[in-house]
């Protein structure tokens, strides 16, 4: 009875585990971003793999128990030392998950690794417990200096702006707010003030760790116009839960009156 | 073949108890209580009798000036969160530096520094209100004497999260939700200058100066300081001001009389405490095109 019980459970579990991914119960948001449907494919097939064997698995070893439970008529035999057997499935599995792994990086590569456009417009982001800083280089299209001693959250200077660099006057900084043009190459210079955090926005498909001493370039090219999420992926301190900055995607014009309208702040 | 049970029954029982203590000691803590707990901090004893008036007492008096320009400084982006933009019209700027119109300067603790060696001062009851309105504290800098209460409490719509930085007293970090009770803290020893911050809203700056005795004063709209019932005698008065530092200055106070003594701080000589050797961050070289 107990073997029956226990087969059963494994066969109705899997059943459940695999409608629910099938019914799509929980799954990412819609894309926004060029290489996010790339991303969504290596997701779907590492999915279907990983779960045909973890389907098949389940339901072969409930069989496997209900066929063998404690009745004392039939004994299930087994062997040992089959080379033949073990390389096989070595190297199958072998070939299978390197090759996802392969494809995967591959994707990956193509935004964090790859250099962006050369026409992508740059923007940094720094985190900080538990904020983003976004930085915009103005006209100029030059970051002004920063110097950590510089630093006065009290005065609004979360970067440690020099005012004595003329690079920086046009500088345009906002927190929490990144607004970037739709259909354009954004390169996302990544940084952290403190801890390790992870810029992640669930939309564009990106996420990528700032780690602290590291300047770290992403891109993406935006697809869709709206008001996005930005989380922070890296547990680093107890408001965790409220580093949360808006995405807003702009046509390019609207984009550019919103830094005009940032720049007179 | 018959296996020795990992846990033999005396050592279930004991994981039982140590279970339920468990459960009791994490309903404990997350049940709160209504009434806004005190943290009992190290006393210092108290080192004699507490001083009482004589009718002898003078004042010290006088105003804080400001040469030069103030610094330009940016407006505040409340938008980082919707809930402290709602609150405000216009735009709000930080209250680091602020100069009256009159060439004062705002903000600025004054306090009795040295002099009152070997006195002990009665605490006061009333407690110090600490309030976030619009994401900014209120006020901006305050006094409080050693072990007399602060009592934090909150006006807004969003969660604060209170963070004193002291150096001697002990450092506490506490968030406070819409709604939530008063927040009651006292610091055991005196300390000039304790920064707060709010772990959300990192704009936000408060100053905490514990003293140990009831003669200081922060300068308000019109630059100006008092600092009444001071014991005849010689005292050297501070002032001290976030961007711009602590200024001293000797004074004698005879019965009965008033002693008139100004300070003045120029914009040049902002200060930062902290020489801290950074390195630059490195880029990753990695990726070409960036």
């Amino acid at each position: 009875m107990t073997a029956l019980i226990l087969a059963a459970f494994l066969w109705i579990m899997s059943i459940i585990s695999t409608w629910i991914f099938l019914r799509r119960v929980w799954w990412p948001p819609e894309v926004i971003s060029t290489h996010g449907a790339a991303v969504d494919q290596q997701f779907v097939l590492t999915l279907i793999i990983a779960g045909a064997a973890f389907f098949f698995a389940q339901l072969g070893l409930g069989y496997i128990i209900w066929r063998f439970r404690g009745r004392g008529t039939e004994r299930a035999s087994f062997w040992h030392e089959s080379h033949k057997l073990e390389f096989t499935w070595t190297l199958v599995t072998a070939i299978v998950f390197v090759g996802l792994a392969v494809k995967g990086n591959l994707i990956w590569a193509s935004y964090v690794v790859a250099g962006a456009p050369p026409d992508a417009l740059t923007i940094e982001v720094t985190a900080q417990q538990f904020a983003w800083n976004i930085r915009y280089p103005g006209p100029d299209g030059r970051f002004g200096r920063t110097d950590p001693r510089l630093i006065n959250d009290a005065a609004t200077n979360f970067l440690g702006l020099d005012p004595k660099d003329p690079a920086g006057e046009d500088d345009i900084t906002t927190q929490n707010i990144l607004a970037v043009p739709v259909n354009r190459p954004v390169r996302i210079i990544l940084r952290t003030k403190d801890v390790t955090h992870s810029f992640f926005v669930p939309h564009l498909r990106v996420k990528q760790d700032a780690v602290p001493g590291l300047a770290i370039p992403i891109h993406f090219t935006a697809t869709k116009t709206g008001e996005y999420e930005v989380a922070c992926a890296e547990l680093c301190g107890m408001q965790h839960y409220k580093m949360r900055s808006r995405l807003l995607i702009m046509q390019e014009q609207e984009y550019q009156n919103w830094l005009k309208q940032r720049a007179s702040m | 073949m018959h296996l020795k049970p990992v846990l033999t029954r005396a050592h279930r029982s004991q994981v039982v108890i140590l279970l339920l203590a468990a459960a009791v000691l994490v309903g404990y803590g997350c049940g709160g209580s209504k009434e806004p707990a005190k943290v009992a901090e190290e006393q210092p004893a108290a080192e004699g009798p507490v001083w009482k008036p004589t009718g002898e007492e003078g004042t010290v008096t006088g105003k804080v000036n400001f040469k030069g320009q103030a610094p330009k400084l940016k407006a505040i982006q409340m938008d980082a969160d919707a809930a402290c933009a709602a609150k405000h019209k216009s735009a709000v700027f930080p209250e680091t530096v602020v100069v009256n119109s009159n060439g004062s300067l705002r903000n600025v603790f004054v306090h009795v520094k040295t002099g009152l060696e070997g006195k002990t001062f009665a605490v006061s009851e009333q407690a110090v209100v600490l309030d976030q309105v619009g994401c900014m504290y209120t006020p901006h800098v305050l006094g409080i004497q050693a072990r007399q209460n602060l009592k934090v409490v909150s006006s807004d719509n969003t969660t604060h999260n209170v963070h004193p930085l002291p150096k001697v007293n002990r450092e506490w970090n506490v968030s406070q939700p819409p709604g939530a009770d008063p927040i009651i803290r006292a610091f055991s020893r005196p300390e000039v200058s304790i920064p707060v911050k709010c772990n959300q809203h990192a704009w936000m700056r408060a100053y905490i100066h514990v003293v140990g005795h009831p003669f200081y004063s922060v300068t308000g709209e019109d630059g100006a300081f008092k600092l009444e019932g001071l014991p005849p005698g010689d005292y050297e008065i501070e002032a001290v001001h976030e961007e711009y530092g602590a200024v001293t200055q000797k004074v004698t106070v005879a019965a009965k009389a008033s002693v008139s003594q100004d300070f003045t701080y120029s914009a040049g000589q902002a200060y930062h405490p902290s020489s801290l050797k950074t390195m630059p961050a490195l880029v990753l070289p990695c990726c070409g095109g960036h």
